[in-house]
């Protein structure tokens, strides 16, 4: 199964991202191999829609738990309906580096 | 035109399609139609044990109509148990819901879309996890 995790950037050093439709970059986490990558967010500086169209990206890549600080209703919704898991993390500051490391 | 109905909230649909009596003559013709928030009524009021209020916040309705849903939900079982009518489940007028849980170690807030019996936190794989409802 793959896991999203929302960053600032694009290096393990990055912030995790509180935000989902906007957050900067995703580090893709491929558990089935161990190997992750960084895609960059295509939507980040749209004025409307972007949790939307962030969601389809995930049905996309078929991330089966996207770990962020919050999602908006109408991502909610779509990955309600995609059956993705949904995990929100309140830490502030924190590495994905560290992230990465706690669902290993 | 009548005020739209609120969505119920319904954590997990039934895990079946329906009832059918056994032992009477013939097939049963006619079936009473039990909606998914009717079955989730029951489930959190009878099942549960929860009170009204807590299931309707649950629900995300409010208790008077919680309390309608239960009693429509409890005659129609009533009339197919005593009429020796089928059941069949019917998706009413409900969202399902990717409800949320809350990791009381690492406070990490998660949904689980495919409901299992051990509910793990998916960061710390602790087991003690809440039930919260809505985020």
């Amino acid at each position: 199964m793959k896991t999203v995790i929302t960053s600032t950037g694009n290096s393990l050093e990055s912030e995790f991202d509180l935000r989902f439709g906007r957050a900067g970059w995703f580090c893709v986490y491929d558990e089935a191999n161990g190997n992750y990558e960084f895609v960059k967010n295509m939507n980040a500086e749209d004025s409307n829609g972007a949790g939307i169209k962030v969601s389809e990206k995930m049905v996309e890549l078929g991330v089966g738990k996207v770990i962020s600080g919050d999602f908006g209703p109408k991502a909610k919704d779509v990955l309600d309906k995609f059956n993705i898991q949904m995990v929100i993390l309140q830490n502030e500051g924190a590495t994905v580096d560290s992230v990465l490391k706690k669902i290993k | 035109m009548p005020r739209r109905k609120r969505l119920r909230k319904v954590v997990a649909p039934p895990k079946f399609q329906g009832y059918k009596p056994y032992g009477i003559n013939g097939e049963s013709k006619e079936s009473v139609e039990l909606l998914y928030e009717e079955y989730e009524a029951i489930k959190l009021a009878d099942y549960d044990f929860l009170n009204h209020s807590e299931a309707a916040k649950l629900m995300g309705i409010s208790r008077p109509t919680f309390a309608r849903i239960y009693e429509s939900a409890r005659r129609k079982i009533a009339k197919a148990l005593t009429e020796a009518k089928e059941i069949v489940t019917v998706f009413g007028d409900i969202e399902l819901d990717g409800s949320w849980f809350l990791c009381k170690d690492c406070h990490a807030k998660f949904t689980c879309p495919t409901p299992t019996e051990g509910i793990g936190c998916p960061m710390c794989k602790s087991q003690d996890v809440q039930l919260i409802g809505e985020s």
